[in-house]
């Protein structure tokens, strides 16, 4: 009996060998360890056995059975396991093809350039105020020492509703605004940033419409070397840490003195190029000292208070961070022009 | 302003500085210029003279010259119709840089050409600088012109030119005297002034004319008088002078009367005496008077314009244009010298409206008096010497301005206190005497004399400006200002609306707030007044805006015949209208979405419902979740009827948003508007937090069958109505219309959630709920339960 049932143990372990599949494997597994198997077969003679017998038959017979289930459980996993990689390999995919991708959304250009400006401004305390963009020619012009058929309004040509009104030509208006708002009369820095609009026919350089962020700071001792600190804090953080700029001495009629900066020039780092034109510096902005006439106007002592003023053009930056040299660009909104600034910048 | 360095050096020495570092010092004076340039942009040219010349074999017009160079004899092919023996010209050498052309030794037709005779064009000097033969052929030089030499030096035409833009304030800079002053700061030379003298004869013009000022807008007027005059070509040194301010050379007289405005800044007007008659009068025009001024036009005047007359008629436009009647010609004698100073402004509003000249421009930036005195005499001076003139005795004179020169007081530390800076008396010092100033000292405190040329100075911070222009800012160090410290006041509420649009995926733009008067009452039903420009500079471009729509369909239509069909923008921006007399500005958002919305495989597409969303994130986002309601009522024409809603919050309408109507636009576009002035009416409540309930809760899916017209609004709220506090959420999972069910019907799931935040729901609690819902809902909306 122990050879038979050594027997029905190759003969099983070769059967579950072969097999390929789930179905056979359970016939296997009935037909050597099922109710009606060859191996109940020759259980059910034991009873014909001595009792030494059926104690060695018993053990060979445990012995067996476990190793016929070991193999077919290792079997049926081997079977399984398979199985699912077959059908894994079936699921192979193109991992090349597309995504579903959302697409981005963006801020226009000339929002990033505003807001980081907005920002280094928050940072050092400035108050960031609003004003309107229908102004009164007494706000843009006179009370900014401009009377009417002074020839600097000439580099101003306006969009006039009235004879009264306008449509800004500068952000400076705000500077008049909010001195007349500051009831206590107590110094102030603010920023304002917003649209602007001039008579020029639009090309590649000029924009009947544009935008600027107006700075002012009025306290009993500001001086024109906190409006070069703060200048030259600006330029760094708009062009790079290793940025420098110039004073030139111009002329604005709210200013005295006044000035135009340059920064040196980022591209070249000032051996010269097409964006500075050879010069190694580019002119970013005007500024100066507001002018007495403009304190006094809005109720501020001129004896008491200094105040410095300056204004950058928002497209000049954002043009000459990026590269963009047509000022049509920036109000034709082409998707793939949008689309360059739909990533975020450290 | 074209400062030319031969003009400039007959009042300034400018031998001991480099051209170039000079004008990088007037930039940093506050001077910018737009280029340096030599009048002549040519190199290795020779003066040459032909002593040969024949007909080419080869050419009709062309012909064969030996041109004698001193040092060899060059072969040189030359069309020119002037060529001949014995002529002077200027030859260009092989390798010679001609105006931005390189010569080079050629073949022409089979004749050897080694150089090439040019004309004054083609070096570069206008056209308009040059007589009849000098367009037409090469330029001959004079008999006396030296073989071997150079050319441009010899016509005096070796000199640069830079072009200055100047600020507006500073008008004695439009003159080389000004410009000699300015130098001098940088260079610290002296400045020489012009040769004013000359004899007088013993007529007196007080004799021979009247003059009468009759207006509070003439504020000098200053008239002499100069007989027997002789016209004729100008002198060498005019004519160069001139053509490198880039003025035309006439005759002798008038060049005197533009080299003086060009030299003094001091415009002057030149009358052919015997034309004028016996009278001067200077006024304000009466309107309609006309006047046919140099130029030929007949022009009608009004009560701005300052004329001068003979008494009776017109004859000349104050400070802008002389009238025809009394201009100088070949055939004059006799000169009247005007030298006056007007009104700007109103010198700015003729020359506006008629022409803007050299000298209209001085006149409106404002003049010296003192140099409307020099202008005279020098002018008197010039046509004496170069005209041969015999200067009356006398002067008809009518002044209202101080002669004297401003006493301006600044102390010391005023100038320190504005700078932030410590000079020292010294440095003070040193800028005043630069610039001419006499400046004396006591206590720290100046005394500055500024010269009446300055006009631009009057108050104590024009003279600051004039320290930190010369001392300069560079030397200046850097500080910040010093303030209390307080939380920077910053209104964010743009910036949150844009970051959530972005996040939403939209691209924001910015276009203009001026468009055409046809879109003006697009995409909104609102009655308001326009706000329109008085003079637009195009048709597209006249009126502010009232909605953003427009604008953003432009600039999908941009994009779409770019083949760009998938959009989703976004703008925040004022928008306009006038009320009565007030200008209203309120700040809009609006999107446009068509297209899809994603990339790659299996692309969604923006609809109705995901436009919805878009206004549903972005009000949720803001804090409005559930205050905000979809409307329907009458609709801009320009939004398709139904496939589109008013936004309401809390209970008012702030947008609108739906389908642009198919009649404007074929491909499905989507638009929201919504005006963030009244949808920030609602307040908004701080961020609060609310617990979640521990328990599980039970989740039940609902199916109605539903009359078409039911609106899936009010079903939700009889479902909320049913289901007690239990009842959580309520969400439709499923949608749909179509074959499987009766025409006329729809079917809606729901998904309800049942929570308790004290314990375990358990089914038999919340099927009484469940029925309840069931039954609200067949009864009220006529509904049938499809699945439970």
């Amino acid at each position: 009996m122990i050879e038979k049932l050594e027997s029905i143990k190759n003969e099983a372990l070769e059967s579950i060998n072969e097999c390929m599949d789930e179905a056979t494997l359970n016939n296997v597994k009935s037909k050597y360890i099922g109710k009606k198997s060859v191996f109940n077969e020759i259980m059910s003679e034991m009873s014909k056995l001595s009792q030494e017998e059926k104690r060695e038959v018993g053990s060979k017979s445990n012995e067996v059975r476990n190793e016929i289930t070991n193999m077919l459980e290792l079997k049926l996993k081997s079977i399984k396991d398979e199985a699912l990689n077959k059908k894994l390999e079936n699921d192979k995919i193109d991992i090349t093809l597309p995504s579903k991708k959302r697409r981005i959304g963006s801020r226009h250009p000339l929002t990033i350039v505003r807001e980081q400006i907005e920002d280094l401004f928050i940072s050092m305390g400035y108050d960031v105020v609003s004003g309107p963009e229908v102004e009164s020619d007494l706000y843009c012009f006179e009370m900014l020492n401009l009377p009417k058929g002074h020839p600097a309004r000439d580099a101003q040509d306006s969009f006039y509703i009235t004879d009264e009104m306008l449509l800004r030509t500068h952000t400076s208006p705000v500077q008049v605004r909010s001195m007349l708002a500051n009831a206590e009369k107590k110094p102030f820095k603010l920023i304002c940033p917003g649209k602007t609009y001039r008579r020029d026919d639009d090309d590649a350089t000029h924009s009947h419409q544009f935008s600027q962020i107006e700075g002012l700071v009025v306290g009993e001792n500001i001086s024109l070397s906190d409006l070069k600190g703060t200048l030259e804090l600006f330029a760094k953080k708009m062009f790079g840490s290793g940025r420098e700029i110039r004073f030139r001495s111009s002329y604005f009629p709210f200013t005295e003195p006044s000035y135009e900066v340059d920064v040196s020039c980022f591209k070249c780092d000032q051996k010269g190029c097409n964006i500075c034109k050879g010069t190694g510096w580019i002119e970013i902005l005007g500024c100066g000292m507001v002018h007495p006439n403009v304190l006094e106007g809005c109720g501020f002592d001129h004896k008491k208070y200094q105040g410095f003023a300056f204004g950058v053009g928002i497209e000049r930056v954002a043009s000459l961070k990026y590269g963009v040299t047509n000022m049509r660009d920036y109000f034709t909104n082409d998707y793939r022009f949008l689309k360059n600034f739909d990533r975020k910048e450290m | 302003m074209r400062l030319s360095k031969k003009f400039l050096s007959d009042y300034t020495n400018l031998n001991n500085i480099d051209f170039k570092s000079y004008a990088d010092s007037m930039l940093k004076l506050g001077n910018e210029y737009e280029s340096i340039t030599n009048l002549v942009n040519a190199t290795n040219l020779i003066i040459g003279e032909v002593i040969e010349c024949n007909k080419h074999p080869e050419s009709d017009h062309l012909k064969v010259c030996k041109v004698n160079i001193g040092k060899e004899i060059l072969n040189i092919v030359c069309g020119a119709p002037n060529m001949r023996k014995g002529i002077k010209v200027i030859v260009a050498l092989d390798g010679a840089n001609v105006n931005g052309t390189i010569i080079k030794k050629s073949v022409i037709l089979g004749v050897e050409s080694n150089g090439m005779c040019c004309s004054l064009e083609e070096l570069g000097i206008d056209k308009k600088f040059l007589k009849e033969e000098d367009i037409n052929g090469i330029h001959e030089l004079d008999k006396e012109a030296p073989v071997g030499e150079d050319p441009i030096k010899y016509l005096d035409l070796d000199d640069t030119i830079i072009d200055f833009e100047l600020t507006a304030n500073r008008g004695d800079l439009l003159s080389m005297l000004g410009l000699a002053y300015e130098s001098a700061a940088i260079t610290n030379e002296e400045v020489k002034l012009p040769d004013l003298t000359y004899k007088t004869s013993k007529e007196n013009i007080k004799d021979l004319l009247e003059l009468k000022v009759d207006s509070k807008d003439v504020y000098t007027f200053l008239v002499k008088r100069v007989n027997n005059i002789k016209i004729e070509e100008s002198p060498v040194f005019i004519k160069n002078r001139l053509i490198a301010c880039n003025v035309r050379s006439i005759n002798n007289v008038v060049d005197i009367s533009n080299y003086v405005m060009l030299e003094t800044g001091q415009p002057l007007h030149f009358y052919d005496a015997d034309k004028l008659g016996k009278v001067i009068e200077a006024r304000n025009a009466i309107n309609g008077e006309t006047l046919i001024t140099l130029d030929n036009q007949n022009r009608i005047l009004s009560n701005e314009d300052i004329v001068i007359t003979n008494g009776k008629n017109v004859v000349g436009l104050a400070g802008v244009m002389g009238g025809l009647d009394t201009e100088i010609d070949e055939n004059t004698k006799n000169v009247v010298i005007e030298s006056a100073i007007f009104n700007p402004i109103n010198i700015r509003k003729t020359s506006k409206k008629l022409i803007r000249s050299e000298a209209s421009i001085r006149f409106e930036k404002g003049l010296d008096v003192n140099r409307c005195y020099m202008a005279i005499e020098r002018a008197c001076n010039m046509l004496e010497k170069y005209a041969s003139g015999k200067v009356l005795d006398g002067i008809l004179e009518y002044n209202t301005l101080d002669r004297n020169e401003k006493e301006i007081e600044i102390t010391l530390d005023k100038i320190n206190s504005v700078l932030g800076y410590n000079l020292e008396v010294k440095d003070v010092e040193t800028v005043f005497k630069k610039l001419n100033f006499k400046v004396s000292v006591k206590n720290n405190k100046f005394k500055v004399i500024v010269p009446t040329r300055r006009i631009d100075i009057s108050i104590e911070e024009d003279l600051i400006e004039e320290v930190s222009r010369v001392y300069g800012v560079d030397n200046i160090n850097s500080t910040l200002p010093i303030f209390e410290s307080k939380p920077s006041y910053n209104n964010r509420k743009d910036r949150v609306v844009r970051d959530i649009m972005v996040g939403l995926g939209l691209n924001e733009v910015i276009t203009y707030s001026l468009i055409n008067l046809d879109d003006v009452f697009k995409f909104t039903n609102d009655e308001f007044g326009l706000i329109k420009i008085l003079s637009p500079l195009t048709e597209e471009r006249v009126v502010l805006r009232h909605s953003l729509i427009t604008s953003l369909l432009d600039v999908y239509k941009y994009n779409k015949s770019r083949n760009i069909k998938d959009l989703s923008i976004f703008e925040i921006s004022k928008c306009f209208s006038q009320i009565n007399t007030e200008y209203i500005e309120e700040n809009k958002l609006a999107c446009l979405l068509t297209g899809s919305y994603t990339e790659g495989l299996n692309k969604e597409y923006h609809d109705f419902y995901t436009t919805k969303g878009i206004v549903e994130s972005l009000l949720d986002s803001l804090g409005y979740s559930g205050r905000y309601s979809f409307v329907v009522k009458s609709f801009p024409e320009e939004m398709h009827p139904t496939k589109s809603a008013y936004i309401s919050v809390g209970n008012k309408i702030v947008g609108l948003m739906g389908q642009v109507h198919p009649k404007i636009s074929k491909d499905e576009v989507y638009v929201i508007e919504i005006n963030l002035d009244l949808l920030f009416e609602n307040k908004i409540g701080k961020i609060k937090f609310k617990e979640v309930s521990k328990f599980p809760g039970i989740s039940k899916d609902l199916a109605f069958i539903l009359p078409k017209e039911v609106k899936n609004e009010d079903v939700i709220s009889t479902i909320k109505q049913g289901g007690g506090k239990l009842l959580s959420k309520v969400e439709v999972f499923d949608y749909y219309e179509g074959e499987r069910i009766e025409k006329n019907k729809k079917s809606i799931a729901y998904n309800l959630y049942f929570e308790s935040n004290e314990k375990t729901l358990s089914d038999d609690e919340i099927n009484p709920f469940f029925d309840k819902i069931i039954e609200l809902v067949v009864k009220k909306h006529n509904a049938i339960l499809r699945d439970k």
